[in-house]
């Protein structure tokens, strides 16, 4: 890429376009009212403008201004990336059909393997050792109101 | 007097058995966090909240504050005896603390920072007794314009004093606010943005903001280049200062002090500022300059002294106001309303206990960390040599868990995935996330006045600017952000900050 162009600003400032273009069309569904009595999609809207203003006077001043380092983006870690947002999801998607202890170990086996250091038997034990801790932390010490294991498994807990 | 009474209630419900036991773990936590980089206060507190919900509300404030202070004592320890701050305020100490400690003199050194931290502490938690009630009956004559300005300043003004780009800084304050709209319309009940997903309704948890934009992008921020982090750690011996430390101590911690009590209710980390400031003062002042950088006493003293009474003073306008001075603060706001109790001017009178015996547990809590750090400074220091990838699989399980054991909902959960991406790929571009969870969080604040003022004049936008304190407040506001634009003081700002980086 040019080395004159700043990415980072590039970026930035697109992601704030794109989220405030999102935002005010979104509103333009909602009443806006008057400014007396404003409905629910007057301050939404006007701040997303704001917020595309913002964003096209970060996206030109990575054009227009040089960088230097730190314009450029860096080293991304894609595989810890992937794996921890697959985790979380994971999470999400299971701890009440599956219940807390797999839903635990099957997140906490994910993020582990995000690191390069972690090899898959460490992994292993990296997730056993989490999932009972976090049985004692969250289910013993604070009582937490959750199946271990949910109704999708042929036993429940 | 009122000032004794208010401080003998305190003093009365933080004694209490299981009050000292919630501080305890705070700060035990807190200097845990401190101690390990990766893992910040911030973090922490966003993964504990869901915790506290089943504590009583003085516990479960006392024990946040503790990890919050906390973490600042053991920034400080990592910075003396490895170069290593934990905590951003940490690194100014790292510059004379870590060439005492090569030195063999890591005793004083540490020794210094407890006690001068310990000092500035206890001066802090008076000025905040003292200036807490007037204050908070300021804010209670305080319309909806007024409240309207003042949440625009406390936003505004989270920009001039943080680093990087003012531009972006404003952007991340708008898309916070904007985020914060998502969920039911407090007027008219609409669900906005939600497109269908009825969990949704009751808004994104902040929760899942402050761990996402704070836990898992700084998690990310880690994995990009994983290195061995070998620690070698001399036995620290002789811990006490020799006398002519002492006299050297006094003076500095008198001025810091000062200096951190008053910056520290500034928005937007004022005691990192606090500890920046210190220090350069400090070497003005000196009549031994060319010792700074060297193993001067001075440098530690007086910066962890600033950024203790910082860390205390930034609650006098959460307490007072219910405005957040940072991330921190606005965490201790999501606590207050956990258990039920919105912040702002009348929390100090219809829950005199609350707010005393929180500020009361500071004190408390400092005599904890003097004790506890001192003697375990080994303990502390082994902690370091947990490896990393054993430590942030631990933090996001936690997270995961804690956040859906807020609500039981699996949306509070995909919220920490969609906000550790954004997050991560936000700072990535030299934006920083404090200012989105501050909009986020008081975003609806904003509205709720801005509509309800303009409602009251009748649609009259002049309002803001024609009551006095209103117009006063806006006026602070625009310059703050002038300050930060204009090129001379930028420039001194990045020296500032520049320092920080390296």
């Amino acid at each position: 890429m040019n080395g004159n162009r700043a990415v980072t600003d590039i970026l930035a400032g697109l992601i704030f376009v794109a989220f405030g273009l999102a935002f005010a069309t979104a509103s333009l569904r909602y009443e806006l009212g008057t400014p007396l009595r404003m409905g629910p999609g007057y301050f939404p809207l006007a701040l997303g403008g704001i917020l595309v203003l913002l964003g096209l006077l970060i996206v030109g001043k990575g054009l227009f201004s040089g960088a230097g380092a730190e314009g450029r983006l860096g080293s991304i870690p894609w595989r810890a990336l992937f794996l921890i947002v697959l985790a979380v999801l994971f999470f999400g998607l299971t701890v009440r059909g599956l219940g807390l202890v797999p839903a635990t170990a099957v997140t906490a086996l994910l993020t582990a393997l995000a690191s390069y250091r972690t090899s898959l038997l460490a992994a292993v034990a990296i997730a056993t050792g989490l999932t009972v801790l976090c049985v004692l932390i969250f289910v013993v010490a604070l009582q937490l109101q959750l199946p271990l294991f949910g109704p999708w498994l042929p036993f429940s807990l | 007097m009122d000032l004794l009474d208010n401080l003998a209630l305190g003093l009365g419900t933080a004694l209490q058995p299981e009050n000292v036991l919630y501080c305890l773990i705070g700060v035990v936590l807190g200097t845990a966090v401190g101690v390990l980089p990766g893992i910040g206060p911030t973090a922490t507190i966003a993964m504990l909240l869901p915790i506290t919900f089943s504590l009583e509300p003085v516990a479960a404030l006392i024990m946040l504050a503790g990890i919050y202070y906390g973490a600042q004592y053991g920034g400080s320890t990592t910075a003396i005896l490895i170069n290593l701050p934990g905590e951003s305020s940490a690194a100014v100490t790292a510059i004379d603390g870590h060439e005492m400690a090569l030195k063999g003199r890591a005793g004083p050194a540490l020794a210094a920072a407890a006690l001068g931290s310990f000092f500035a502490g206890t001066v802090a938690t008076v000025v905040l007794a003292v200036a807490a009630p007037p204050l908070a009956r300021v804010a209670l004559k305080f319309g909806p314009a007024e409240y309207f300005s003042l949440v625009v300043l406390g936003l505004l003004a989270s920009i001039a004093l943080a680093r990087g780009s003012t531009l972006k800084a404003l952007a991340m304050i708008v898309l916070g606010v904007l985020l914060g709209t998502v969920g039911q319309d407090i007027y008219t009940g609409t669900p906005r943005f939600v497109f269908g997903v009825r969990e949704l309704y009751g808004g994104i948890n902040f929760v899942s903001v402050a761990v996402g934009m704070f836990g898992v992008a700084e998690i990310l921020r880690n994995l990009e280049d994983e290195r061995t982090r070998t620690v070698v750690v001399e036995k620290v011996k002789n811990l006490w200062p020799t006398r002519e430390d002492l006299r050297r101590m006094v003076a500095p911690v008198l001025r810091a002090t000062g200096l951190g009590s008053a910056l520290g209710v500034l928005p937007g980390g004022g005691h990192v500022l606090a500890a920046f400031a210190s220090y350069s003062v400090e070497k003005r002042v000196s009549k031994r300059p060319q010792e700074f950088g060297h193993g001067a006493i001075e440098g530690v003293a007086g910066p962890e002294s600033a950024n203790n009474a910082a860390a205390q003073t930034s609650f006098i306008p959460l307490l007072t106001l219910g405005l957040p001075a940072h991330p921190v603060m606005a965490l201790m706001i999501g606590a207050f309303i956990i258990q039920g109790i919105t912040p702002g001017p009348d929390v100090i009178t219809e829950q005199p206990e609350l707010v005393w015996g929180l500020i009361a547990s500071m004190w408390v809590g400092n005599v904890l960390l003097v004790m506890l750090n001192l003697p375990l400074i080994g303990v502390w220091v082994r902690m370091l040599t947990i490896p990393y990838h054993i430590l942030f699989p631990a933090i996001i399980v936690f997270a995961a868990i804690g956040t859906f054991s807020l609500g039981f909902n699996p949306w509070h959960v995909y919220a920490i995935a969609f906000f550790g991406i954004l997050g991560y790929v936000l700072i990535k571009c030299g934006c920083e996330p404090a200012p989105l969870l501050l909009g986020f969080v008081l975003g609806p604040l904003l509205e709720e006045n801005l509509r309800r003022a303009l409602i009251i004049s009748r649609g009259d936008p002049t309002v803001f600017v024609t009551r006095p304190i209103s117009a006063a407040l806006l006026a602070v506001a625009v310059a703050a952000v002038a300050l930060a634009v204009l090129p001379a003081i930028r420039r001194r700002r990045e020296v500032v900050f520049q320092d920080e980086l390296s």
